[in-house]
């Protein structure tokens, strides 16, 4: 079959590969429909998560047709049509029955080299290093689900590929977003980064009854798709100071909670702040350019929550502790518990109460996966979502 | 948690186990000495060397020297230590007894030689429990022992049903190939070594308490003495169970160790952790969890030597 393999630091190739097999008695194997670049999978294109080799099939969101099901798969048949999580989750340990999904306790055969840098090892993830599982991922013709009885959501016939992939990860990763903003009536939610993950949380924090929701990025066309699709303000924090934007649009109280939709690769107005942690990530002083997380906490009203979702590998520099101490902040973090929210999140879709296929930019055949990287990567031709169709 | 509960391998354990030998040799030893002692005359003419003009001060200065390795022999801990004394007064009773024989003749010198021989023959029993002793002690220092634990979102009684099952651990304990159980309590266990070597061993459950703990070790004469206990522990506020799992294992010297040193890899204690992980996999999941880049499921050795994560080759 063909499949998007990385290749090495701003690599990637479709190859040849076997077909994949059932390898434990949960699995089910997917013909792929439709599968999506991811911004996080730009971190692993520019070689800053650790534990890739070269050959290790990519894609983490993707949706397709049942094959085949391993003889303990009761609740899917060949033909199914499902949308697949992104974390690899067991659903018996006690993580995953408290419905922390993404830090099942069972899922990542190399938790061990995971355990060494981060204390645990959170959930296995498709086609995301051999840290976290070295499980091949779903930018391919077919992919091997595990638990399959667990993770994957039949999607009805009315639903489009379009809406349906997004399930995998985005929408889910963006309501969670602000969900754990606890959002009650009259906050401010405000939102770092525009891409995909951002635009869908600032949409799920109007959903969830946020007054008001600002959106900061440099991109106008994102912004653009912020305040048409997603009803938020926006701010270009290439031409305005945000700290002081936002004290002046909350009338010097801060919003109510700030969400972090950019992580590890950021960039700042500044240019010589960029450069200093540009520099220290080139050298790994600090893996991670953490400008929206130090701007989010500084931002954020005393009392207030900071919502991670961006991700996140390693370590980071320069963190306002002293702010976030003193200012009594809660920060609120974690890869998305996919599972929890599928199916809720389906019948938002099928209700017409969201529809996260306004993020889509580009279309196009698998094969040239390398091009929607290049161009994902480069933003170029106003590039916010790439999805490659099988 | 207490630490070892019971003595678990003891032939391993101090005091060393079973040291009849350095026992009757202690034995032997304060009886020779409290003889010379009381009567070192009667001993002189014994051993035919009543007629050397230092025989009163030299025999109750050996019996003296005897009761001391007795009493350490009987009631010491350290029996190598001990034993090693006996041979080193052995020596230098040898030594003294081949210049008596030199000067003697007639039936001085059949008495000097009747006792060279006796004590010679004590002397190969002294070297005999002297190697043995120290051989355990050494044993003693490569003994690797394991203390870890592993939470499983299960009840105490299942994790003890699945693991009294003497058979399912190859399941989840990577370098044992396979374990037949021969009755309730006896089994035989094949381990897989490097370069397609292979050890084996019996063992036997010595305590069980169902859905509490249970303890095995390895029949005497192993070449490689183990033993474990682990215990399920409910966790507390509904967390499933604490399984801890207490192992000991002396590899011998040489190259046989040196292929077991390998078998549980640079880092045994990670072997064990990495286990308890596919043991709370089996129990949790219902099998190993395998990834295109790890399909065998978690091992130290295929963490570092990944393939990449695609599909396995030559399967369908």
């Amino acid at each position: 079959m063909r499949a998007t393999a990385w290749m090495g630091k701003d690599s990637v190739k479709v190859i040849d590969v076997p077909e994949p097999t059932i390898m434990n008695a949960r699995d089910a194997i997917v013909r792929i429909t439709t599968t999506a670049i991811c911004g996080s999978d730009l971190h692993l294109y520019h070689g800053y998560i650790p534990a890739m080799r070269k050959g290790d099939i990519l894609g983490h969101e993707f949706m397709g047709e049942v094959v085949e099901v391993g003889p303990q798969v009761r609740n899917l048949r060949p033909g199914d049509r499902v949308v697949v999580p992104f974390p690899i989750a067991c659903g018996h340990c006690t993580s995953c029955q408290r419905g922390l999904y993404s830090v099942c306790e069972n899922s990542n055969p190399n938790a061990g080299i995971a355990e060494k840098i981060m204390g645990h090892s959170p959930a296995g993830i498709f086609g995301y290093s051999h840290l976290l599982g070295g499980y091949a991922g779903g930018q391919a013709e077919y992919a091997r689900v595990p638990f399959a009885d667990v993770g994957p959501v039949k999607v009805p016939d009315e639903v489009p590929d379009d809406q349906a992939v997004m399930l995998a990860d985005v929408l889910p990763t963006g309501y969670m977003g602000a969900e754990m903003c606890d959002i009650k009536p009259g906050d401010v939610i405000a939102v770092w980064g525009a891409g995909p993950v951002g635009l869908l949380a600032a949409a799920s924090a109007r959903l969830l009854g946020a007054e008001r929701v600002f959106v900061i990025d440099r991109y106008p066309y994102r912004l653009r798709l912020a305040r048409e699709y997603a009803g938020a303000e926006t701010i270009n924090y290439e031409d305005t100071d945000v700290l002081d934007a936002l004290n002046e649009l909350t009338a010097g109280r801060g919003p109510d909670a700030c969400i972090d939709a950019v992580g590890l690769e950021g960039h700042h107005g500044n240019a010589a702040i960029y450069a200093y942690d540009r520099a220290k990530q080139a050298v790994r002083l600090e893996t991670e350019r953490p400008f929206a997380l130090r701007q989010a906490i500084l931002a954020c009203r005393s009392g207030g929550t900071v919502s991670v979702i961006g991700a996140y590998g390693g370590l980071i520099d320069k963190f306002p502790m002293g702010a976030f101490m003193n200012r009594a902040l809660t920060m609120r973090t974690g890869q998305c518990h996919v599972q929890r929210y599928t199916r809720p999140l389906l019948e938002r879709i099928q209700r017409g109460e969201i529809d996260p296929s306004f993020i889509v930019s580009h279309r196009m055949p698998l094969k040239d996966a390398p091009k929607g990287y290049k161009i994902f990567q480069k933003k170029q031709d106003e590039c916010t979502k790439v999805l490659l169709t099988v | 948690m207490n630490r070892i509960d019971g003595v678990l391998l003891p032939e391993l354990d101090d005091p060393a186990p079973d040291p009849w030998l350095p026992r009757a040799l202690g034995w032997l030893s304060l009886v020779l000495g409290a003889g010379a002692l009381a009567a070192p005359g009667h001993l002189a003419r014994l051993t035919g060397v009543d007629d050397a003009p230092a025989a009163p001060a030299i025999v109750p200065a050996i019996g003296a020297r005897e009761v001391g390795h007795g009493l350490g022999l009987v009631l010491g801990r350290r029996p190598a230590g001990w034993a090693w004394t006996r041979v080193a007064g052995d020596a230098m009773d040898l030594a003294l007894l081949g210049r008596a024989m030199a000067d003697r003749c007639g039936e001085r010198r059949r008495r000097v030689a009747f006792t060279t021989a006796a004590v010679a023959g004590i002397t190969a029993l002294d070297l005999i429990a002297a190697t043995r002793a120290s051989r355990a002690r050494r044993a003693r220092g490569r003994l690797i022992r394991i203390d870890l634990g592993v939470t499983v979102n299960r009840s105490p009684a299942e994790a003890y049903r699945f693991w009294r099952d003497i058979e399912n651990l190859p399941r989840f304990m990577s370098h044992v190939e396979s374990i037949r159980a021969e009755d309730l309590r006896r089994s035989h266990w094949m381990a897989r070594g490097p370069a397609g070597r292979h050890i084996e061993w019996d063992a036997e459950i010595v305590d069980d308490q169902p859905n509490r703990s249970i303890a095995w070790r390895s029949m005497p004469g192993t070449r490689v003495p183990n033993a474990g206990r682990v215990r399920f522990v409910p966790a507390p506020g509904d967390r499933g169970t604490e399984v801890r799992v207490q192992l000991g294992y002396a590899p011998p010297a040489g190259s046989l160790g040196r292929a077991v040193a390998k078998l549980f890899g640079e880092e045994p204690e990670q072997q064990v952790r990495d286990d308890l992980r596919r043991f709370k996999q089996v129990l949790e999941t219902g099998d190993v969890v395998r990834s295109e880049g790890s399909p065998d499921g978690i091992s130290v050795r295929q963490q570092v030597m990944q393939r990449p994560a695609q599909p396995l080759p030559g399967r369908r």
